[in-house]
Parts: structure tokens; C-alpha cells; sequence
């Protein structure tokens, strides 16, 4: 923005704050300096229009309307009640949240808009610093691309499509929705809306969504119900609390260190002539303990459950090459 | 900030931010601004030609300079900042409110406070769009464990510890110098100077077996800087041999804890990476826990490797149906 602009907008922000009267555009054009360099009406109507845009853009209140029902044309001018930003008053302790709450934030545009808030508060007289050292930090990323497109369709109420992997398997599928939110869950991102498919609500997750988020239909038009809660919704869909289940293991002497540290050992028991222990462990994500299992080869023989002991099975077929797996079958087409 | 399109909204907030502190430091208010102070005298010489209609001396934003210092002494009418935008309330009402939300790990009380008076002067009730939980994931960090390294870190005290080291599943001690507890993607990590490979390392709170608080002071080197986390907590680890794989959709998150030489997209979310590694045992683990998601094309030796583990550990899985 050039110099000679920001100058006009200052003084088309002075001047309107200023005034309790409408002020037409006519009159502002021959009030506020740098308008009067527009070599025709039509040039003057072009700048005012879009220096109204930026301001608006700015979250400045212009408000429209006319002192009398004999005025001519509608005015501007700026309530001060609904510009200025209320009084805060903040203890050192609370200045110090409001810095560690800046800090949260690890996405471009978040980050971004809490510093536009920063600004403001020392504005208003408080004085925060940002880089004091906290004992415990927070950090919320948002690194998916799909956040800033979702985040923007959330604000201006804007249906999106966008294509989504499932869990398993390597569908993608499209699906169109109403966005309510987004939410950071156990460290993940979602967005949670009206699926229009499927005309219920539903959760998404941000790194699942392949490729583009496209904004689909005019702005204004998504109404998030009064009672939902989103936290709620993302909580009750997500892999949430499957009950720890008890795994009996033999482990091999002197290996997988991962798991003897939670384990509870059973008694010495040798197998295939190798020394080795009987251990009892609780599995608290029992749907990836597989994975973490058959990493330790044979190191580790997984006794019970029997569903445990089926998928590392399955885990090892694959891996020994003995399954035509997702890879595979489509490495051949 | 310093960018043109920054311009505006700071230099509204200018004469407010400097009508509550006369004769402050222009570096002082430059460094809050996020500005050099060459930006910040020639943002004020351009406040200086603003003021109000009739634009006489006596109408004009008026600021005196004493030696470094800056005071305002007309301010033509702008006397407070302007509201938060939606987006700016959203991001620091959010924020605090994921604080506020996590006991234990902040001074929830204080967040509170500035949530209820920051919530009051911005006069928006519900910030809609974004919601954050900071619940944490891991769900085996002791409640001791917690306590006693935050402690450590408010004390500025040396710990020792005993540590386990995933991805070489190995269990060592060892004495650190903490230097913050971060919390990231629902994980709690000690970021501290480790003594035994001299360097900063962050240690998962839920991979600490046994720590006690040390009499002698922490004292991270001079040299010793906070990890930036904002491109994300690996550092993918530098290595000498290099594996071809072929991943599944499902398994792609493997390229982000390796150095990727090169990937080449194969369709429907497969991959074919170029992955630098250093230690092969480690790498053999991570193949058997993918079962048929990923495929080693290269070298020969890893191939072999994880399919001669994977059988010994199937022939002993069929001969041994229970003990």
C-alpha cells in the first residue's frame, strides 16, 4: 500500500471518527486530503470504494445512512463505541497467560491474528512480553494444508468439497460439507460439519484429506446448530478409550527393552533352547500394539490374546513377503 | 509485520499505544511493534501529517520527541485501538481457552482471569470455528513423573534419569539440564542439554522410567537453544545407507523420521522413497511392524534381513501355540 494511501485512510479514520453526522461521499471527497487528486468522479468513486473494502477488511465499523429522509445520498460514518476496543486492565500473571497463549500457535495464520490481537492489547495500555520463559510451553501446529482454506470457509460460513482418504485402504472419496469448526484433538486437526452426502454430521481428519479444499457455493449460507459441541463430537468419533488389555509374551533375553519396562515378569522359560522370560504386559493402544510387536521379530512370541497373535501373524506374513499385500497387488497392474 | 500490508492496522494502533506510555524509548516501542526504528520515526513523521478536517497545526496528531523518546501530545480523537477482528478473538480466545482447560500444566487460575477480562473488553461471547484440546494422548506419564520434572525445570535443577530410547530400544541413564517441558501434539516432552551426547534433546515424558531432582544447579550451556518445533519435532535422522521402499498410502508416514532422498508418487497414496538411514536394526523393526505396506526394493541385504526376521519369528509363532 503506498504512503499517500495509508495517509488517506488515517485521516478518513480520524475524520469519520470525528464526525456524529453522516458524511456523503461527496463531502468526504472534498474534506479528507488525497481524494481531491482524483482526476474525475468516476476515478474518486473507484478510491472510495475500495478504501471502504479495506477498512471494512480491517474490522473497521463504517456505518451507512442519512441524517434526514430529505438527504439526497446515504453517508458514513464511525460509531466510536463500536470501534474502540473495551478497557483491559491485566495483573503480571495474566499478561503472562495472554503471552503463552500467543505462543500456542504454530500455524501461519493463526499466529498471525493472535499477534494482531498482541497489537491491539498494548495498544489499550497492557503490557505483554511475548518472550518471557514459561516452565511449561504448549505448542498447537496446524501444518496441514487444508487448515487455512477450512478455517477461512469456517468464518465466512462457506460450504467446502474436498476429497478424503479412510482410514484403511486406499479409497479416496469426495464428500461435501457444511463446515462448523475446526478442532485440535489429542494433537490432531478436524473438521467437523453437516455432511451433505450422507446428511448427518460428521468428523474429518485434516492430513486425510487429499488434495485441494475447494469453497463451494456463496458465503453466509452454513448454520451451526446453538447446542452442538464440537469438542464433544471429535472426542466421541476418535479412537477413544478402547480398555487396556493384558497380552501374555515371551520375550527373549536381553531383548526388546520396550516392552520389559511395562512388563511384569512371570518366571524364566526357555524356548527353542534360547533363555528368555514370561512377561505380562498391559497394552494400552492394543489397536497398534501389533505393529510394535512384530517389529522385535522373533525376539518376541505373543502368547495371548489370541486377536493380538493373529494380526502380528498377519503383520509378519506381510512382511516375510507372503502376502499379496496393498503394495504388491497394485505394483503389478 | 513490517510487511506494507501491515502498515495500517499499526499505524492505528500507534498513537493509542504511545498515549499510555509518554516519553517511551522508540527502540522500546519499535521492538513491540515488530519493527526496526527506522520503520517506527518515519511511521510517526506520517502520523504527523494525519489529524482532523480543517488540517491545521492545531488539528493535527501532535508528538514530541525528547532525545529517543517519543510522547503524544494531540491525538486528533484516536485515543483507543480498534476492536479485535473476528479472527484475531478466535486465535487468543481460543488459545486461553485451551490453557484454561488443561489443568496442570499452566497456571490455570491467571488464565482464567485474562480469559474472563480479555473475553470482556473484546465483548464477543463465543468465538466460533475453532476449538482446541490440549488433553494429552500419552496416557502412561505418571502423575510423579510430571511433577517432579516440572519442578526440575522451575528450580533450574540438574535430573537424572532413566530413559528408554525408542528407536534404539535401549534403556539408559543419564544427567540433564532441563531447560522447559514443551507440550506438542498431545505429548509432553522435557527439552534439555543432555550431558552424555552434548547436545539439546527432548525426551518424551512417557519414555522416563525412573528420575530424581539433583542438588547441583542446571546449567545449559550458553550455546544451548530451544528446539524450534514448527516445522515439526523429528529431525529426520541423517544416515549413511540408503533404502528404496515402496509405501502404501497408510504407510507414508515412514518418509517423515527418515532424510527422503527422493519420492516419486505411484497412485492412490503409494510412494516410492529414497530413505537415508544409520542404524539397520532400527530399520528392520520398522519393516516388520508394516507388514504388506511397504516393500524394500533396495538394498538386497535389508530385504533379506526382514524377511529371514519375519520368518524365524512365524516358525516360532506356529511351533509355540502357547507355553
Amino acid at each position: 500500500m503506498s504512503t499517500a494511501r495509508v495517509e488517506r485512510l488515517v485521516n478518513l479514520v480520524l475524520c469519520l471518527l470525528s464526525t456524529r453526522q453522516y458524511l456523503t461521499a461527496e463531502r468526504i471527497r472534498g474534506i479528507v486530503p488525497g481524494y481531491a487528486d482524483a482526476p474525475s468522479a468516476e476515478a474518486f468513486f473507484r478510491m472510495f470504494e475500495r478504501d471502504k473494502a479495506e477498512l471494512r477488511d480491517l474490522g473497521v465499523p463504517l456505518e451507512v445512512g442519512r441524517n434526514s429522509v430529505f438527504d439526497p445520498a446515504d453517508g458514513y460514518r464511525i460509531a466510536r463505541r463500536d470501534y474502540e476496543l473495551g478497557d483491559v486492565d491485566l495483573e503480571p500473571d495474566e499478561a503472562a497467560a495472554v503471552a503463552l497463549a500467543v505462543r500456542l500457535w504454530d500455524s501461519p495464520e493463526l499466529t498471525g491474528a493472535a499477534h494482531g490481537a498482541l497489537l491491539k492489547l498494548r495498544a489499550a495500555g497492557v503490557d505483554v512480553d511475548e518472550t518471557a520463559p514459561a516452565a511449561v510451553e504448549p505448542k498447537v501446529r496446524a501444518s496441514e494444508p487444508a487448515f487455512a482454506p477450512l478455517l477461512a470457509a469456517v468464518q465466512s460460513g462457506r460450504a467446502v468439497s474436498f476429497d478424503y482418504r479412510r482410514l484403511k485402504g486406499p479409497d479416496v472419496l469426495s464428500r461435501e460439507v457444511e463446515p462448523w469448526g475446526v478442532v485440535s484433538w489429542r494433537g490432531r486437526w478436524y473438521v467437523v460439519g453437516h455432511d451433505r452426502g450422507r446428511a448427518a454430521p460428521r468428523c474429518f481428519r485434516l492430513s486425510r484429506i487429499v488434495g485441494e479444499v475447494r469453497a463451494v457455493g456463496p458465503a453466509g449460507v452454513v448454520r451451526r446448530p446453538a447446542d452442538v459441541d464440537l469438542l464433544r463430537l471429535v472426542a466421541g468419533s476418535s479412537d477413544e478409550p478402547t480398555p487396556p488389555t493384558t497380552a501374555k509374551l515371551w520375550v527373549a533375553e536381553g531383548r526388546a527393552h520396550g516392552l520389559r519396562r511395562r512388563a511384569k515378569p512371570l518366571g524364566r522359560v526357555e524356548l527353542d533352547g534360547e533363555p528368555g522370560d514370561l512377561l505380562e504386559v498391559e497394552l494400552h493402544f492394543p489397536e497398534s500394539a501389533d505393529t510394535w510387536i512384530a517389529g522385535y521379530g522373533p525376539d518376541v512370541v505373543v502368547l495371548e490374546p489370541d486377536t493380538l497373535r493373529r494380526s502380528v501373524t498377519e503383520l509378519l506374513l506381510g512382511a516375510a513377503g507372503r502376502r499379496e499385500g496393498v503394495v504388491r497387488e497394485e505394483s503389478r497392474s | 509485520m513490517s510487511g506494507s500490508t501491515e502498515r495500517l492496522p499499526r499505524l492505528l494502533a500507534l498513537v493509542p499505544y504511545l498515549l499510555a506510555r509518554p516519553g517511551i524509548p522508540i527502540e522500546e516501542a519499535a521492538a513491540d511493534f515488530g519493527v526496526s526504528p527506522k520503520q517506527l520515526r518515519r511511521d510517526l513523521e506520517l502520523l504527523w501529517m494525519c489529524g482532523l478536517p480543517g488540517y491545521g497545526p492545531g488539528d493535527l496528531i501532535d508528538l514530541s520527541f525528547e532525545g529517543e523518546t517519543v510522547t503524544v501530545t494531540y491525538d486528533a480523537g484516536m485515543r483507543r485501538p480498534l476492536r479485535l477482528t473476528a479472527a484475531e478473538a478466535t486465535s487468543l480466545l481460543v488459545a486461553l481457552r485451551a490453557l484454561a482447560d488443561t489443568p496442570g500444566v499452566v497456571d490455570t487460575d491467571a488464565v482464567q482471569r485474562a480469559l474472563a477480562k480479555v473475553e470482556a473488553a473484546v465483548g464477543q461471547a463465543q468465538p466460533a470455528g475453532v476449538v482446541v484440546g490440549l488433553t494429552m494422548r500419552e496416557r502412561t506419564v505418571s502423575a510423579e513423573t510430571r511433577s517432579t520434572v516440572t519442578e526440575a525445570v522451575q528450580k533450574r535443577r540438574a535430573l537424572w534419569m532413566r530413559y528408554y530410547t525408542a528407536s534404539r530400544d535401549e534403556i539408559t541413564e543419564r544427567v540433564v539440564d532441563p531447560m522447559r517441558v514443551l507440550i506438542v501434539e498431545g505429548r509432553s516432552y522435557l527439552e534439555a542439554w543432555c550431558r552424555s551426547v552434548e547436545r539439546v534433546r527432548l525426551f518424551r515424558l512417557d519414555r522416563i522410567d525412573a528420575v530424581r531432582v539433583l542438588d547441583e544447579p542446571a546449567s545449559p550451556p550458553p550455546h544451548a537453544r530451544p528446539t524450534d518445533v514448527s516445522a515439526g519435532l523429528f529431525r529426520p535422522e541423517p544416515g549413511q545407507g540408503v533404502a528404496v521402499l515402496e509405501l502404501a498410502a497408510d504407510a507414508r508416514w515412514v518418509a517423515e523420521y527418515y532424510q527422503v532422498d527422493d519420492l516419486v508418487e505411484l497412485g492412490a497414496g503409494r510412494a516410492r522413497v529414497w530413505l537415508r538411514y544409520s542404524d539397520p536394526s532400527r530399520m528392520v523393526r520398522m519393516l516388520l511392524g508394516l507388514g504388506d505396506q511397504a516393500r524394500v526394493l533396495e538394498p538386497e541385504s535389508l530385504a533379506r534381513q526382514v524377511a529371514e526376521r519375519a520368518e524365524a519369528a512365524l516358525a516360532r509363532l506356529a511351533s509355540h501355540p502357547s507355553l
